[in-house]
C-alpha cells in the first residue's frame, strides 16, 4: 500500500521544489508533473481494494507525532509573529490559547507513555475525498499557472510571490491527504491546522489591507474551531488515559456515551471550517484572493475538510438532540445563504454564498445523520466539488478577459466568449437543474428527510431554499445567454492550461451525472453499508429516466441546425419605437436613448445585511444550545 | 410504469388542453356579457400561428422553446405513466427554466422583465408543489403517481390544507389573474406579453401547445387528491377550473411582491401546517 503515505508526502515534496525554482519555465513542468502524479496516485487508490481497513506506518511513530507537535508550535510562533506585525491582538490571543491547550495535551499524552500504533487508513469516504483533492485540486494547480501569469500582468502592484503561492497550493493538497487518511486524532488535528495556515496565507496573498484583514478574519474563525478540536483531544486524553480513543475508528465505535462530547466539539470545528453561519464571513471575505485560491477553498480543500469530519462523525450524532441542532444550523444556513445569494451581483460572491448554502445542506444531512442522509451528503460533496470548481475557474477566466466579475457585465457572454459561456452554463445547470448532480442529491435529501425524526422542518427548508437557488442561478444563466447582436468576440488569448482544465472539468460535470449510479454503487453505498448496516440508492427506473433526460439535453442543441436557414432576424420589440439592434431607440423630442437591462436583486427582501444578522443570531443561538447540552453531558 | 397512459397523454393532452382553453374563453366571455368565440377557436389560432412567417430576434430562441415544449411533454408523460412525483416536478421546473431562458436570450426589454417575473413566479409556486408531493407521500408512503392513484383512502381527507395551498399556486400556474405577472392571455398589458413578447408565428404556437399540455398535467394533479373516487374527482376538477376562471375575471393583477408573499404564506400556513398535523398524528399518536 504505497499510495497513502505517498499521497501525503509527495505533494509536500513538490511544494518544496516549487519553493526553490525561481521562474515559470521550471515551475510549469513541475506543476504539471506534480498535479498529474498526484491525480494518478489518487485514482490508483480506486483499484487497490477500497475495503482495506486501517493499516499502520511501521517506522518512528513517536518521532513523527513529536515532529508534528514541534511543527504546530512553530506554526503558532509564526502566526503570532504575523499577528504582532499586523497588530491583530485577538488573533495572537487565540493562537496562544490554542498553543497552550496543545502543550497541555502533549504533556498529558507523553505522561502516560502509551505506545499506540498510529494508522493511516482508507475507506470509501476517504477515497471519495482523495479523488476530489487529488484530481480537482491538481487541475486547479495547473489552471493557476496560466491564471497567475495574467494576474500579475493585471495587478502590477502586487509583489510577485508565485513561488510561495505554488508552494502553498501543493502543501494544501498534502495536508488534505493527511487529514483524510489519518486515523490518529492528533495527526488529524495537525493537518487540520496546516490547512488553516495555508488558507490564511493564500487569502492574504496580495498583501493589500483588505486581503490582510480578511485573512485574519479567516484565521480567527478557524482557530476558534481549532480550539474546540484541541478541547476534544484533551477531553479524550482525560477520559481515556490509555489513548485508545484517540483513534478515529475506535472513538466512533465507542458509542454516544463517550464519543458525543468530542464529536460535538469536532463538529463545531467543522462548522467553522466549512463556514456555516455565523462563521460564513471568512469564506465570503476569502474571495479577495486570486480566483484559483477560491476555487481550491470552495471545491476541494478547506470547506470540504469541515464537512468531511462532520460526515465522519455522523453515526455518533445520529438520533441525538445535539446532532439535530447541528443539522438545524446547517439547514438555516442553507435557507438564508441561498436567499442572500439572490441579492448579490458579484459572481464570486454568488458562488461563495451558494457554497455556504450547500455546505449547510451537507451538514444538515450529516447532523441528522440517518443512513439515507449520509448517502445524500456524500453525493452532495462530490457534485458540489466538481461543478463549483468549474464555475470559479470560468469566472476567473471571464474576469481576466472582460475585466469584471460582476454578473451585470456578463450580458451576452455567449456572443463574446461562446466556449466559456457554454462551460459556465453547464456548471450552473450542474448546480440546480434536473437531471444534474446537485439536484439528484437534493432530491435524495428530501426523500430521506421525510422519514427522519423531526425531518419535516428540513423538508420545508429544502422546499423553500431549493426554489430560492433556482432564482439566482437562472437569472445568471439568463444574463450570459442573452444574445446581444453588437457584442464582439473576445475569446482569444486564453492560455492552453486554462482550456485544458476547463474542458476536463466540464466533461467531469456531465460524466459524473451519467456515472453517478456507478459511483454510488462502488463508493457511497459500501461506505454507508459498513457504517450503518443498511444502505440506499435511487430506484433503477428513476436513474434510467434521469439518464434519458440527460441524453435528451445533450442532443437538443442540434435542433439549432434545423433552423439555420429559414430565419428573418428582426430587432427586439420596443413598444413600436424605431430602434437599433443595440437597443438604442428614438425617445421623445427626438432624443436617442439607450436601454439597459439589469437583473432584479431584491435588495430590500433578500438583503445581505439583514439576513446575515438574523441567520447569525439564530445559528449562534443554536450553537450555544448545543454547547450547553454538551457541557451538561461532559460534566 | 404505464407506458400506454403516457402515450395517451402525449397524443390527447393537446386536444383536451385546447378544448379546455376553448371552454375557458367561452365561459369568460359569458361572464363578461359577450358571446365569445367558437369552442374550437384556440385550435384555429394555433393553426394560424403555424402558417405565419418565422420571425426571430435570435435563432437560439428556437432551441429554448423547443426544449420547453419537449420537457413539458416529458414531465406530463412521466406523471401519467405513474412515475416519481418529485422527478416530475423537477422536470417541470427544468421546462420552465427553458422558457425563461428563451425570453432572456432575445435581449429585449419586455421579454427580459417577463423572464424575471416568471422566475419570481417559479419560486413562488415551487415550495407548495413540493409540499403537495411530500404530503401525498406521507399519506401513501410512496412518491409514485401510480401508487398514489391506487391509494384506497381519499387523499383530500388527509390533505385539505395542502389542497387549498395547491389551488392558490394553480392560479399562478394557469396564468390567471391576479397572478398573471409574467404573461397573460390578454394582449398588451403592463409589460406587453412578458416572456412571450419576442416569440411569434410557429414559435408562439409551440408555447401555446406547451401550455395546453401543462394545463392537463395540472388538472391531473388536482385529480390525484380525489383519485379514490373517479366521478367525484372529475367533478372537482371541473369545479376547480370554473373557480379559476371566476377568480381570473373578478380580480385585478397584483404586484410580484404580493404574489410571492401570499404564495409563501399560504404554503406555510396551509401546506406546512397540514403536514405538521399529519406528522403529529402518525408519529406521536400512531393513528
Amino acid at each position: 500500500m504505497l499510495p497513502l503515505p505517498f499521497l501525503v508526502v509527495f505533494p509536500a515534496v513538490v511544494a518544496a521544489l516549487l519553493l526553490l525554482v525561481p521562474s515559470d519555465t521550471w515551475r510549469r513542468p513541475i506543476v504539471w508533473a506534480g498535479a498529474a502524479l498526484t491525480g494518478a496516485a489518487s485514482l490508483s487508490l480506486l483499484f487497490l481494494s477500497p475495503a482495506t481497513g486501517p493499516f499502520s506506518i511501521p517506522a518512528g511513530y513517536e518521532m513523527l507525532t513529536e515532529g508534528m507537535f514541534a511543527a504546530e508550535m512553530a506554526i503558532a510562533v509564526f502566526l503570532a509573529y504575523l499577528g504582532m506585525k499586523y497588530r491583530r491582538y485577538l488573533a495572537i490571543f487565540l493562537i496562544l490559547f490554542q498553543a497552550g491547550l496543545l502543550v497541555y495535551f502533549e504533556r498529558a499524552r507523553a505522561a502516560t507513555g502509551h505506545e499506540v500504533a498510529p494508522d493511516l487508513f482508507v475507506d470509501q469516504l476517504s477515497l471519495v475525498m482523495a479523488l476530489i483533492v487529488g484530481i480537482i485540486g491538481g487541475l486547479i494547480c495547473i489552471y493557476s499557472l496560466g491564471y497567475m501569469a495574467t494576474y500579475h500582468e493585471k495587478h502590477p502592484r502586487v509583489p510577485d510571490r508565485r513561488r510561495s503561492f505554488f508552494f502553498l497550493l501543493f502543501l494544501f493538497l498534502s495536508a488534505m491527504f493527511g487529514l483524510i487518511f489519518s486515523d490518529y486524532l492528533p495527526w488529524v488535528f495537525f493537518f487540520w491546522e496546516v490547512t488553516t495556515l495555508c488558507s490564511f496565507l493564500l487569502i492574504g496573498y496580495s498583501g493589500t489591507d483588505e486581503s490582510v484583514k480578511n485573512a485574519f478574519l479567516a484565521l480567527n474563525m478557524n482557530i476558534l474551531g481549532g480550539i474546540a478540536f484541541a478541547g476534544a483531544l484533551i477531553y479524550l486524553a482525560t477520559v481515556d488515559p490509555g489513548g485508545g480513543l484517540l483513534h478515529l475508528h475506535s472513538l466512533i465505535r465507542s458509542g454516544h456515551a463517550v464519543a458525543l462530547v468530542p464529536a460535538v466539539l469536532i463538529a463545531f470545528a467543522g462548522i467553522t471550517k466549512s463556514a456555516l453561519l455565523p462563521f460564513s464571513g471568512w469564506l465570503v471575505g476569502a474571495m479577495v484572493a486570486p480566483t484559483p485560491v477560491s476555487a481550491l477553498l470552495h471545491s476541494s480543500t478547506m470547506v470540504k475538510a469541515g464537512v468531511y469530519i462532520i460526515v465522519r462523525f455522523a453515526p455518533v450524532l445520529t438520533g441525538t438532540m445535539e446532532g439535530l441542532i447541528i443539522g438545524l444550523v446547517g439547514g438555516v444556513t442553507f435557507l438564508l445563504a441561498s436567499a442572500i445569494a439572490i441579492s448579490q451581483s458579484n459572481a464570486k460572491k454568488v458562488l461563495a454564498y451558494s457554497t455556504v448554502a450547500n455546505l449547510g445542506l451537507i451538514v444538515a444531512c450529516a447532523g441528522v445523520g440517518t443512513y439515507r442522509l449520509v448517502w445524500a451528503a456524500i453525493l452532495l460533496i462530490i457534485f458540489h466539488a466538481i461543478a463549483k470548481s468549474l464555475l470559479f475557474l470560468c469566472v476567473g477566466t471571464v474576469e481576466h478577459r472582460i475585466g469584471s466579475r460582476d454578473i451585470e457585465d456578463m450580458t451576452g457572454l455567449i456572443v463574446r466568449m461562446p466556449r466559456i459561456s457554454v462551460m459556465m452554463f453547464i456548471g450552473i445547470a450542474g448546480m440546480f437543474l434536473a437531471p444534474f448532480g446537485m439536484l439528484i442529491s437534493k432530491w435524495a435529501a428530501i426523500e430521506a428527510f421525510i422519514d427522519a425524526q423531526f425531518g419535516l422542518a428540513f423538508v420545508a427548508i429544502l422546499a423553500f431554499g431549493g426554489s430560492l437557488t433556482v432564482l439566482f442561478w437562472s437569472k445568471w444563466m439568463g444574463k450570459i445567454i442573452s444574445v446581444c447582436p453588437v457584442a464582439e468576440r473576445v475569446e482569444n488569448r486564453i492560455s492552453t492550461e486554462k482550456w485544458v482544465v476547463l474542458t476536463v472539468l466540464t466533461a467531469l460535470t456531465v460524466l459524473v451525472c451519467l456515472a453517478f449510479p456507478l459511483i454510488s454503487a462502488h463508493l457511497i453505498e459500501p461506505f454507508v453499508l459498513a457504517v450503518y448496516g443498511q444502505t440506499t440508492r435511487l430506484s433503477q427506473d428513476n436513474i434510467t429516466i434521469m439518464v434519458m433526460m440527460l441524453v435528451l439535453l445533450m442532443i437538443m442543441p442540434f435542433s439549432l441546425l434545423l433552423y439555420r436557414d429559414e430565419k428573418r432576424i428582426v430587432p427586439a420589440y420596443m413598444g413600436g419605437r424605431p430602434a437599433t439592434p443595440d437597443l438604442t431607440f428614438q425617445g421623445s423630442m427626438g432624443v436617442q436613448r439607450h436601454v439597459g437591462l439589469c437583473n432584479y436583486y431584491f435588495e430590500d427582501v433578500f438583503g445581505e445585511k439583514k439576513l446575515f444578522m438574523a441567520g447569525s443570531a439564530l445559528c449562534f443561538g443554536l450553537i450555544l444550545i448545543v454547547g450547553t447540552l454538551t457541557a451538561g453531558v461532559a460534566l | 410504469m404505464d407506458v400506454l397512459l403516457a402515450v395517451l397523454f402525449v397524443v390527447l393532452a393537446p386536444v383536451i388542453g385546447g378544448l379546455v382553453a376553448g371552454i375557458d374563453r367561452k365561459v369568460t366571455a359569458r361572464m363578461q356579457g359577450r358571446v365569445g368565440p367558437p369552442l374550437l377557436q384556440p385550435f384555429y389560432d394555433v393553426a394560424k400561428l403555424f402558417e405565419k412567417e418565422q420571425i426571430l430576434v435570435t435563432p437560439s430562441q428556437n432551441f429554448y422553446i423547443t426544449a420547453y415544449l419537449v420537457f413539458i411533454v416529458v414531465s406530463g408523460a412521466l406523471f401519467f405513466a405513474g412515475g416519481d412525483l418529485l422527478l416530475v416536478i423537477f422536470a417541470f421546473t427544468l421546462a420552465h427554466i427553458f422558457l425563461v431562458l428563451g425570453a432572456y436570450s432575445a435581449y429585449s426589454p419586455y421579454s427580459f422583465i417577463g423572464a424575471e417575473r416568471e422566475l419570481i413566479q417559479i419560486i413562488a409556486y415551487e415550495p407548495m408543489i413540493i409540499i403537495s408531493a411530500v404530503g401525498m407521500y406521507m399519506v401513501t408512503r410512496s412518491f409514485y403517481v401510480a401508487d398514489i392513484m391506487a391509494a384506497k383512502v381519499p387523499l383530500i381527507s388527509y390533505l385539505p390544507g395542502v389542497f387549498v395551498g395547491f389551488l392558490m399556486v394553480l392560479t399562478i400556474k394557469l396564468r390567471k389573474s391576479p397572478f398573471d405577472l409574467s404573461t397573460s392571455h390578454h394582449a398588451h398589458q403592463e409589460i406587453v406579453k412578458g416572456v412571450t413578447t419576442e416569440f411569434s408565428g410557429p414559435m408562439l404556437g409551440r408555447v401555446e401547445i406547451a401550455h395546453w399540455y401543462e394545463n392537463v398535467f395540472l388538472l391531473g394533479f388536482i385529480y390525484l387528491f380525489f383519485a379514490a373516487n373517479p366521478p367525484v374527482a372529475i367533478l372537482v376538477v371541473a369545479i376547480v377550473y370554473f373557480l379559476e376562471i371566476l377568480v381570473d375575471n373578478t380580480y385585478a393583477r397584483v404586484t410580484w411582491q404580493l404574489t410571492l408573499k401570499s404564495a409563501w404564506i399560504i404554503a406555510g400556513l396551509m401546506g406546512l401546517a397540514n403536514l405538521g398535523i399529519l406528522y403529529y398524528l402518525s408519529e406521536v399518536l400512531h393513528v
